[in-house]
C-alpha cells in the first residue's frame, strides 16, 4: 500500500532518503546518550543499583509474582469467557428477554471503568456483607469488564459464518441448538483464536492493577520490592520488560495463527468486532473487514 | 443522609479531572499518533522501526506500569514534573499507541486501486495522500476512534492508581466519609457513562457531517 503512494525512488529522491536516514540515526542516538547520561548523572548506572538483579532471590519474587499474575489471569479469562458465551448466545437468541439483557450487559460493561469495578468490589461490596479474597477482588471485576468484549468476540464469530451453513442444519433437520452445538459452534469457535488471544493479552495487562487491591502479581510484587531494596526505576523497568516479553509473544501468536489461515485460504478469522459497531451509537459496517482485522482487535487498552 | 451537599463539589471537582485528564491526553495521544503513523508509512527505514517499536512498546506493556514509571521512577533519574502532567504524559503516550493502530488500519483499508488511481493521474506523495488516500481512510475510522477515545476515557481512571484524584478516587474518597457506596459507585458510573455518549455522540456527528452517501 504504501509503496504504491511514491514513484520508486530516483537518484535524488534516494540520496534525501539516504540522508534522512542519517539524521535519524543521529537523532535516535543522540536521544539515547541524553536517556544514558541522565541515568548516569544520577548515580543510576552503577553496577550496585543493577547487580542485585542478577542474583536469584530478587528473580525468585518476581517470578513468584508472576505466578500471581498467571494465576490472576488465568481464571480471569476462563470466567470472561464463560460470561461472554452466555451472552454472545443471550445477543443472538430469538427471545427477547434474552436478548435484550445480554445487550444491556455489554453495552453497559463497556462505559464502565474496570477501576470502578474494582473500587465496587474493595469498598462496596464489604458493606452488603460480601468481603471477597484479595484475588477475587481483582479476578471477578476483570472477568465481569473484559466479559463484555468476549461476548462480542464471539457474537462476531457466529454472525461471520455464513447463513447457509445454519440453514443446511436446520434442511437436515437439526434443532437449533443442535445445528449451534455441532455446526456452527464449532466453526466460529475456529475463526475467533487469534481475538481471543489478544483478550488474554489484554486481560494479562488488566491484572497489572493488582497493585490496587495489594493482590501480590507481578507489578505490586515490584512494588513491594523497590520499596525494600530502593531500586526503583530498576525494578519497574525490569517489570516493564517482563510484561512486554510475555505480551508481545501472546500478540505475534495471534498474529501468526491469523497469518497462517490467510495463507492456506481459509476463512478470514475474525477479528474482535470492529469498533465501529460496539458503539453507543448507530452501528456502522458490519464485521466482514478482516483485512485490518488483527490491529483493531487489540484496540482494547 | 447529610453532607451529601458538601460532597458535591469534591466529586465535581473529580469528574472535571477526569474530563480534563481525557481531553489533554487525547490531544496529546492524537498529534503522537499522526507523527508515529507518519513515520510508519514514510520512505526512512529507521523511521518505521520507531513506528513500529513505539506502538509495540506502548501496546505491550500495561497503562499502569506506564504509570508507575512515568510517576515513581523517573523522577529517580531527575526528570520529575507535577503529578498531573505526568499522568497526562503516560496516558496520552500510551494511548497514542492504539490512535496510531487505528489511524494506520484505516489507511491500509483503502484500495490499492486508489493509489494507484491517483499515481496515474500523476498527483505525487503528499496529494495523493492529502487529497485521495486520507479522506478516504478518515472517513472510515472516525467511530473507531471515537471507541479508542472512550477507552482513553475508561483508562484515566487508573490515574487514581498513583494518585490523581479523577472521578473514580473522588468517589471512593467521598464514600469514606459518606459510606453510602451503591449510590455513589452509580452515580460515578452514570457520570461516565454521560462522558462517553458524548464522546460516541461527537464522533456519530462527524461522522454523518463528513461522510457523504
Amino acid at each position: 500500500m504504501t509503496s504504491v503512494l511514491f514513484d520508486v525512488p530516483g537518484p535524488r529522491a534516494r540520496r534525501r532518503t539516504r540522508i534522512a536516514t542519517v539524521v535519524a540515526v543521529l537523532v535516535g542516538l543522540v536521544l539515547f546518550a541524553l536517556a544514558v547520561r541522565q541515568f548516569a548523572i544520577n548515580g543510576e548506572l552503577a553496577a550496585q543499583r543493577w547487580t542485585p538483579y542478577a542474583s536469584w532471590p530478587m528473580w525468585r519474587y518476581l517470578l513468584g509474582g508472576l505466578g500471581g499474575t498467571a494465576l490472576a489471569a488465568v481464571l480471569a479469562v476462563a470466567i470472561a469467557m464463560s460470561i461472554g458465551l452466555v451472552a454472545a448466545f443471550g445477543r443472538i437468541s430469538r427471545h427477547l428477554v434474552l436478548r435484550a439483557p445480554s445487550r444491556a450487559y455489554v453495552e453497559v460493561v463497556r462505559i464502565i471503568p474496570l477501576l470502578l469495578l474494582i473500587y465496587f468490589a474493595m469498598f462496596a461490596l464489604p458493606r452488603y456483607g460480601l468481603d471477597l479474597p484479595l484475588l477475587w477482588k481483582l479476578v471477578l471485576p476483570i472477568a465481569v469488564s473484559r466479559g463484555a468484549q468476549f461476548a462480542e468476540i464471539f457474537r462476531s464469530g457466529f454472525r461471520s459464518l455464513e447463513a447457509g451453513q445454519g440453514e443446511a442444519a436446520a434442511a437436515l433437520g437439526m434443532r437449533p441448538y443442535q445445528a449451534m452445538l455441532h455446526v456452527v459452534f464449532p466453526q466460529a469457535i475456529r475463526r475467533v483464536v487469534p481475538a481471543l488471544i489478544s483478550q488474554g493479552a489484554g486481560v494479562l495487562k488488566d491484572t497489572s492493577l493488582g497493585i490496587v487491591v495489594s493482590y501480590a502479581e507481578l507489578l505490586q510484587s515490584g512494588k513491594v520490592l523497590a520499596g525494600y531494596n530502593r531500586l526503583l526505576i530498576q525494578t519497574y523497568l525490569i517489570i516493564a520488560l517482563l510484561y512486554f516479553v510475555i505480551n508481545y509473544a501472546l500478540s505475534r501468536l495471534a498474529r501468526s495463527i491469523e497469518a497462517r489461515r490467510h495463507q492456506t485460504g481459509g476463512p478470514a478469522p475474525v477479528s474482535s468486532p470492529p469498533p465501529a459497531r460496539r458503539g453507543l451509537g448507530r452501528n456502522r459496517s458490519a464485521a466482514g473487514t478482516s483485512d485490518d482485522a488483527p490491529r483493531r482487535a487489540r484496540v482494547r487498552a | 443522609m447529610t453532607g451529601w451537599a458538601d460532597h458535591l463539589g469534591k466529586f465535581a471537582e473529580g469528574a472535571l479531572n477526569t474530563v480534563e485528564l481525557t481531553v489533554f491526553s487525547a490531544g496529546l495521544a492524537a498529534v503522537v499518533a499522526v507523527v508515529v503513523t507518519t513515520f510508519r508509512i514514510c520512505p526512512v527505514r529507521p523511521l518505521r522501526a520507531f513506528g513500529t517499536a513505539y506502538v509495540e512498546l506502548f501496546q505491550n506493556i500495561p497503562l499502569a506500569v506506564w504509570l508507575v514509571l512515568f510517576v515513581f521512577a523517573l523522577p529517580v533519574i531527575g526528570l520529575k514534573f507535577p503529578l498531573f502532567p505526568t499522568a497526562v504524559l503516560a496516558t496520552g503516550l500510551y494511548m497514542a499507541s492504539y490512535y496510531a493502530e487505528t489511524l494506520r488500519s484505516g489507511i491500509n483499508g483503502i484500495g490499492a486501486g486508489q493509489a494507484e488511481a491517483a499515481r496515474a493521474l500523476g498527483l505525487g506523495f503528499g496529494q495523493s495522500l492529502r487529497c485521495v488516500i486520507l479522506p478516504q481512510a478518515l472517513r472510515t475510522i472516525i467511530q473507531p476512534l471515537g471507541n479508542v477515545t472512550i477507552q482513553l476515557l475508561m483508562n484515566t481512571a487508573l490515574a487514581a492508581a498513583v494518585g490523581v484524584v479523577e472521578l473514580t478516587e473522588a468517589t471512593n474518597r467521598v464514600n469514606l466519609v459518606l459510606a453510602e457506596p451503591l449510590p455513589l459507585y452509580i452515580g460515578a458510573g452514570v457520570c461516565y457513562a454521560a462522558l462517553a455518549l458524548i464522546i460516541s455522540s461527537v464522533a456519530g456527528l462527524l461522522d454523518r457531517k463528513l461522510v457523504p452517501r
